[in-house]
Parts: structure tokens; sequence; C-alpha cells
């Protein structure tokens, strides 16, 4: 088993643990998709669709934190994309005109983008700390979204193409789905076929030797804000057309964490350098069925949370290799221990 | 590497600071002699269209009658409420109203403002009990009533439904007051006018309209709705939520499945109009005007019930759309 199947195999565990206990507990036709209307549904499929918005985030989260960054700014952002597209299609006459809303989701797509750039030149050009530098917009980003939207929620006709962005299918697959499946495989092809994945990790693991050994560290930098805060629009674009309205408050609200959680999850250290995109896809649906879980299995609101957090705490604790040794070391094998736990480390690092 | 870390503390302190006092706007001489007073509102957020109505009637209410208002947007953060409250207590305003976003939690910093002779006021939510003590009055929505007002309805229309009535639940906010008294007075009457009724799940959608979607296609998935004959939703973005996800799951609301939700904003008697639910308890939010007289009367020292009431309404299919022009959020 090579370090990349070995990352993988505690959230895929975790992952397979979760669909058991709701196919127990609701039957089998929580992983099978049912179709209606066209579109695909049934629970696991619901469950994806709703993670799409989570998943371009994290992956977004995921190259920032590569470099040793991390971007608090992404649910302001997502409301801000949100606000914008909503805003743009209420005003204008005729919501339903294609042209008006190929023209919000890019001007939306813009500036969620150009607000990326700049978390990207704070932290790269002006020396700024990451946490610091998006701080900023976490906090003021939503009154911005307010400012936008005039404090009220923009209600986007039922009829209006851009719902299609969150509710419709393209051969019955939700385009939500598709949407995350394309970002999620262009930035694999775009990391791992090219040199830019090799870049990224050089720049997180050391961003001074890099730039030294000749490599444009800051233009890389500025790179992944401004695709995280591009995913991060693209996301607050698909929640918004799947309610039909933004709200700057409550859209995307936390989901920073989230993300944060699910590149966690995924295998990928804070510590910057090496990361793994299919890590936080798992980390992301792990996120998603574990809500539907706490219902399925019948646990009240109130435990919510407390569920939440034991579910991490356990996926944290089976990624380090210290707990597992520990907790492993009772069950091994004497004469094959000394011989395998050195390796073993070894591979762990 | 260390100075970098001090200018960027410095960055992050210098806009927490511009966001503490981006709420009110200066006016700190105090209240004069003309009566005028300085009056702190910590308000929940904006998280809904029925807040945003709130916030506009109380500032124009503050504003007609020439009262400087402080106001904070707590964003459904009680940790903010409560540094909004502290700041209130630092600057000696005249008056403190709170809306706040839980009911626990608060005996301390009502402590503080008890302590520094500065009144409380609660507008709209409540806290639990044992704080009782700790604020003047509350003025805003009886929400058990309103919940009782919902379970009237249900327990008449399902009155002759035979094989038990079958009832999903969107419960608000967590540990917020409208949730936990519009569940309790729902199934107060549910039960005391012994109707025969199975709650087959009820869940938080936490009051938005995201959430609300997202648990109802969870509801749909995990228990279909076939069997389904009720959906009580706590607020109306939740409901309209929820109304998306049984369309979206080839359903009719309103048809298929009685809808009743709580608030009456625009969106929500407009879903009435197009026959998407059924029932709509009013929860009004412009009550500006009143909460003046009852601040007022409260720095003068008057003696003011411990709760008033804020009048509201209940409206049924036959009433949807006479009333939709009259809603103001």
């Amino acid at each position: 088993m090579n370090a990349y199947a070995k990352r993988l195999m505690w959230p895929v565990l975790i992952l397979v643990a979760l669909i058991a206990v709701n196919i127990i507990t609701t039957g089998i036709d929580f992983i099978v998709p049912s179709v209606n209307d066209d579109r695909l549904g049934g629970a696991f499929v619901n469950i994806l669709r709703r993670s799409a918005p989570l998943l371009l985030i994290a992956l977004g989260m995921t190259l920032v934190i590569a470099t040793k960054g991390i971007d608090l700014s992404v649910g302001a952002v997502y409301a801000i994309g949100a606000a914008i597209a909503c805003q743009m299609i209420i005003d204008s006459s005729d919501q339903t005109a294609a042209g008006l809303v190929f023209s919000a989701i890019a001007i939306a797509l813009v500036v969620t983008a150009v607000i990326g750039a700049w978390n990207g030149v704070m932290v790269a050009y002006f020396g700024i700390q990451p946490i610091v530098a998006t701080l900023i917009l976490m906090i003021a980003g939503r009154g911005i979204a307010q400012l936008i939207t005039g404090g009220q929620i923009p209600k986007v006709q039922d009829a209006s193409p851009f719902t299609e962005l969150g509710r419709g299918a393209f051969l019955t697959v939700p385009i939500p789905i598709w949407i995350a499946a394309l970002v999620l495989v262009a930035l694999a092809l775009l990391t791992r076929r090219t040199a830019l994945g090799m870049l990224l990790e050089s720049v997180g693991g050391n961003p001074e030797a890099s730039r030294l050994a000749g490599i444009r560290s800051k233009g890389i930098t500025v790179l992944v804000y401004l695709v995280c805060g591009l995913c991060a629009g693209l996301a607050g674009l698909i929640g918004a057309a799947n309610l039909g309205s933004a709200d700057a408050n409550n859209g995307g609200q936390w989901i920073e964490l989230d993300a944060i959680l699910a590149v966690v999850i995924g295998g990928t250290a804070l510590l910057g350098g090496r990361f793994f995109l299919l890590g936080t896809t798992i980390g992301v649906v792990i996120i998603g069925t574990l809500e539907d879980t706490i219902i399925n299995v019948g646990l009240s609101s109130q435990w919510q949370f407390t569920a939440k957090a034991i579910v991490v705490f356990v996926v944290a604790l089976l990624q380090s290799p210290e707990f597992r040794g520990w907790f492993l070391k009772p069950f091994k094998r004497k004469p094959a221990a000394p011989a395998t736990a050195p390796a073993e480390e070894a591979v762990a690092k | 590497m260390f100075k970098k870390a001090l200018a960027g503390i410095g960055a992050g302190a210098l806009l927490l600071g511009m966001a503490a006092c981006g709420g009110g706007d200066g006016g700190s001489e105090g209240g004069g002699d003309d009566g005028s007073l300085v009056i702190g509102f910590a308000q929940v957020g904006a998280e809904s269209a029925w807040r945003t109505a709130n916030s506009t009637s109380i500032q124009e209410a503050a504003k007609a009658a020439g009262h400087d208002l402080k106001f904070v947007d707590g964003q459904q953060d009680q940790e903010k409420q409560i540094a909004a409250v502290r700041d209130f207590i630092n600057q000696q305003v005249d008056v403190i109203v709170l809306a706040p976003v839980v009911e626990t939690g608060w005996t301390d910093v009502l402590q503080e403002a008890e302590d520094a002779g500065i009144p409380v006021v609660l507008a709209d939510r409540g806290v639990e009990a044992a704080d009782e003590a700790l604020y003047v009055t509350r003025l805003g929505s009886d929400f058990a009533e309103e919940g009782r007002k919902a379970g009237t309805w249900a327990a008449e229309t399902f009155a002759a439904d035979a094989d038990g009535t079958r009832i999903l639940e969107l419960q608000g906010t967590t540990g917020s007051a409208p949730a936990n008294d519009r569940k309790a007075g729902f199934f107060e009457v549910l039960d005391a006018e012994g109707l025969n009724y199975e709650i087959v799940d009820s869940q938080s959608g936490n009051f938005t309209a995201e959430e609300g979607k997202a648990v109802m296609e969870t509801f749909i998935t995990t228990h279909g709705l076939d069997g389904i004959d009720l959906l009580y939703a706590h607020n109306d973005e939740m409901g309209l939520g929820a109304i998306q996800a049984i369309e979206e799951a080839g359903k009719v609301p309103g048809t298929d499945i009685q809808i009743i939700i709580v608030d009456g904003s625009t969106a929500g008697f407009q879903a009435g109009v197009d026959g998407k639910l059924n029932y709509i308890v009013e929860c009004n939010p412009a009550f500006g005007p009143q909460l003046m007289d009852v601040l007022e009367s409260v720095v003068a020292g008057d003696e003011v019930e411990k709760f008033t009431p804020v009048e509201e309404g209940v409206f049924d299919a036959t009433q949807f759309e006479a009333e939709l022009p009259n809603r103001q959020f």
C-alpha cells in the first residue's frame, strides 16, 4: 500500500461505517439512487448534491493550506457571490433572460476571484499572516453582502434559469454534482499532471528556499487564493440557485470551518506541503453524511454538534500515527514489533 | 517573523475596533433634558425578512421619537450580543434593549447592567425564568400562544382523521425561545384536544431556508411523504425551503401535505395565495412605536407589567389574498 492510499484508508473506513449505519437504520434505499423528474435523487445523491458547495470551497482551501496558508473569508465570499448574482437578477425586468443570468454569474465570479486575489496579495506581497489577512474579509464580507442586498433577502423567480444551477440536472445527474466533479478533476489534473502541484508543495514547505530555487512563490500564492475565492463564489452561486435566494447573513455560515475540517479529515496537514484533493473530497462527503446520519438515527437537534465533534475526534485520532501506534501496541506480536514499527513510522513521516 | 505577527495582530485589532463601533453613530451626549433617550439595542441579526422589518420598525420609531438608538447587529452570535451589552454599559446608555439569540447564559451580563443601574428591556425573545429579576419587562410575541394558535387549527382540521395525524416539525434554532415555546404551545393544544397524532420527526432547521430545505429533503428520503399529513414549520423561511423540497420530490405542498408556518412575511403569504400552504400564524415585527412607549415608561420609573404582548393574528386559505397587500416584510 503506498503512502497516498494509506492516507485515504482511515477517512474511507469512517465514511463506509457512516453509510453502513444509515443503511441499517433506513434500509438499502439510502445508497440506491432514484429518479425524480429526470433528476437523480435518493438520500445519498441528495447528500452529494448538497455537499457540492462545501466541496468546492474545501478544494480551494486544500490548495491554500498546501501553501501553509488558510482562508477564513470563504463563507463571506460565498455570501457576496450569492448576493451579487441574486440582486442583479431581481433588479432586471426579465428574470428569465439567459443573457442576464450568464452576465450575473460572470460578474459574481469575477468579483469573488478579485477578492480572493486581494487576499493573496495581502499574504504574498504585504507579508500579512494568512489568518489575519483573511479574517478581515471574514468579518467585513457579510456586511458587504448585506450592502449589496440592502439588508433584504432577494428572492429570484422559480422560472429564472439561474435556479437550474442548483436544482437542474444534466443527463439526470444534478448540476451541482457536475460542477463539483469538474472542478475536482480540473484541479487534480492541473496540480498532478503539471508541475504546479509540486511548486505548491514547495512553496508551502519553504517559501524562501523555493524563491531562491527560482520559483515565483508570490505569484503562486496569489494564484491559489484567487482560485479559493473563485471556488467560494461558485459555491455561493450554487447555494443561492438551490434556494432561489441569497441570505447575506446565513448563506454559507461557518462553511469555512467545515471546509478546514474536511481538509484535515482528508489528511492534508495544516503545516503546508503535501495535499490530498481526493482526501478532502472524502472529508466533505463524511461531513455531509454525518448531518443526515444524526437525523436518521433519530438523535435530537441538541445532539447535532456533539455527534459531529465525536466523529471528528475519532477521525483525528485515527489519523495520528502516534495514537495508532499506542493503541495497537498491545495487539501486536512481540517479535514483529521492533522490526515493523520503525519502518511504519518512516512511511508515516 | 515576530514583527510580521505584531503587525498582523495590530491590523486585526484595528479591524475589530472598526467592526465594534460600526453599529451606532456617535451621540455620546447622553439623555438630554429634552427627554430624549440614549438606547442601546442588541439585535439578534438580520437572519430573516422578519428580523429586518423588526430592526427597521424600531430604528424608525426611535428616530420619530427623537431618541438616540445605538444599534448592534449580533449576527446570531450570543458572544457578540454580550459584548454589545457590555459596550452599552460602558457607554452609560439610559436603557438597554436586548433581543437575546438564545434563552440561557445571560445571568452575568444582565447582573452587570443591573449593578450599573441601567434598566434592561427584552424585545421579541425571552430569557430563562431564573433571570427574570434581571430585566424590567419583555415586549414581544407570545410564542407559546403562537404555538397554541397553530395547534388549535391543526386539532380542528384533523379532528376527523381516523388513522391518526402524522406530523413533521421543523424547529427553529435549538435552545431559542421561539423554538421552545412554539413547539410546547403546539403540542400542548394537541394533547388537550385529545388529537390522535404521531410526531414522525422533528429537527432544527435553524430558522433558515437553507437548512429547512436540507432537513426536509432528508425527512422525505427517510420517511417518504405518503403517510405525512402535516408539516409544522416554526418560521416561514424554513417553511418556504421545505416547500421547495416537497415540490422537487414531485409532491404538491398544501395538498399532499398540509403546512402551517409561523411569521407571515410577504413571501409566506404569496406561497399561501399560490395554494402551497394552509395556515399562517402571524408574528408581528412592527412593534417599534410600542417599544418606544415602554422604554419611556421604564426610564420614567413607571410600573410596567413583566410581559407586554404584541398584537397578532391568524390567517387561513380564505384570507391570504386579502391580507397580502398589508404585509410589511
